[in-house]
């Protein structure tokens, strides 16, 4: 085979090595999702943040509009500090509140936004402070048989 | 005392075949800028290495996505959960299978090839005629076959990933029915560009430096003998496998240790 060919062939061995680089990145990975990176971020607490994650979407009507950026814990008041950036075209209310959802009964833990009243819009730096913590499973349990053996403790006391 | 003796010496001699290596490997490293400066003979390493080991790869990695994806697929529908089929493929294939497959298939399609090629080099008694004529044997043969090895890895390892996810998207959309926008839709949800793809990368670009030199050494450190090249090429597999899974390991702690 002569250099010129031998020099073709493996030109194309690197293009279509590049080109499956892209691929992966924008069509089996997120940086397509990546493209408009401008945000704003908002931080909101929580007496308990459940099983939310760093990179968890934030969603508003099952839209996601944004993610969870960094999450910590307040020293003084032991709540949850979780840091979300917020995409630049949607704004939201001052007095939106956030819950912390579940998709699905055992899903990925995500984090609602339902828009609020106010005139005013959220800004960088707004801390949103009508917040709903996530609900654990083991909690809801034992209320639930607590309530249950209440009940069969005082058997003719409450059905009066 | 004796037995003492001998598992001082046996101690010695790993010791010093270690450093050997270790020594090999760093005036590979030092020769590799020369080899940079003659482009031409790494192109035609690329092509012997890269293009020649494409059919195998890509081969592999079809079949490897479609029996991913058809395994997959009965054990997610009991599960109700069959649109993870492609975030499942993507993740072992982009992490571990792509890196470590491909390297694997390199080590066994490219990596003999450069021992016995130079082992057979070094039997004919090539590599002393070109020493005697002051040709530096280690900038001229030995670092464009290293930076070959180097440049063709990666883009083996990507496109046997993509080939396999291909594969999966064949079987899983085209034959089975899986709903095709569910399938891309939760990949690029949750697969990571830089910690996946990326690190999948990084990996391919290690395996491609220890299976290269790993090969190279073997040919180069060959007894001049027909039986010492056969065996050089069978310990090139051999070894090259064994680090390969061993550094994958490594790899794997270091890089998602963290969830």
């Amino acid at each position: 085979m002569s250099k010129r060919a031998i020099e073709t062939l493996v030109g194309l061995f690197v293009l279509i090595g590049l080109l499956a680089l892209v691929f992966l990145a924008l069509k089996a990975a997120n940086l397509a999702t990546f493209t408009n990176r401008d945000g704003y971020r908002v931080s909101a607490r929580f007496d308990n943040i459940g099983g939310l994650k760093v990179r968890a979407p934030v969603k508003s009507a099952g839209v996601t509009i944004g993610r969870v950026v960094s999450i910590g814990l307040d020293g003084k008041t032991y709540q949850g500090v979780v840091t979300m950036e917020i995409q630049q075209g949607y704004q939201f209310p001052k007095d939106s509140s956030l819950k912390i959802l579940t998709s699905g009964l055992l899903g990925d833990q995500y984090l609602g936004i339902e828009p609020g009243n106010e005139d005013k819009n959220l800004v960088a730096g707004d801390v949103i402070k009508q917040t709903q913590s996530a609900v654990v499973l083991e909690n809801l349990i034992g209320q639930m048989i607590f309530n249950k053996a209440a009940e069969a403790g005082q058997p003719n006391g409450s059905k009066k | 005392m004796m037995s003492l003796a001998a598992l001082g010496a046996r101690a010695l001699r790993v010791l010093q075949a270690l450093g050997h290596a270790a020594s090999f490997f760093v005036d590979l490293l030092r020769a590799t800028p020369a080899a940079l400066r003659r482009f031409d003979l790494v192109v035609a390493q690329i092509h012997a290495i890269g293009n020649l080991s494409l059919t195998i790869i890509l081969a592999s990695g079809l079949a490897v996505g479609f029996v991913l994806a058809l395994q997959m697929y009965y054990a997610l529908v009991t599960y109700g959960a069959t649109e993870s089929l492609g975030l499942i493929v993507n993740l072992s294939l982009v992490r571990e299978l792509g890196p470590v497959v491909a390297a694997l298939l390199f080590a066994g399609r490219a990596g003999t090839s450069l021992t016995a090629e130079i082992g057979l080099m070094k039997a004919g008694e090539q590599i002393a005629a070109m020493e005697m004529m002051a040709v530096d044997t280690r900038s001229r043969v030995l670092a464009p076959r290293f930076v070959g090895g180097m440049v063709s890895m990666p883009i083996l390892a990507i496109l046997f990933s993509t080939i396999g996810i291909l594969g999966a998207w064949v079987v899983a959309v085209l034959l089975i029915g899986v709903d095709a926008g569910n399938f891309w839709s939760i990949m690029q949800d949750r697969v990571d560009v830089w910690r996946d793809v990326g690190n999948g990368v990084v990996k391919s670009f290690v395996f491609g430096i220890i299976c290269t030199a790993v090969a190279l050494y073997q040919g180069y450190e060959t007894s001049a003998t027909p039986e010492g090249v056969a065996y050089a090429t069978t310990r090139t597999v051999v070894v090259s496998s064994l680090s390969v899974l061993g550094m994958d390991f490594i790899l794997t702690a270091l890089m998602y240790s963290t969830p």
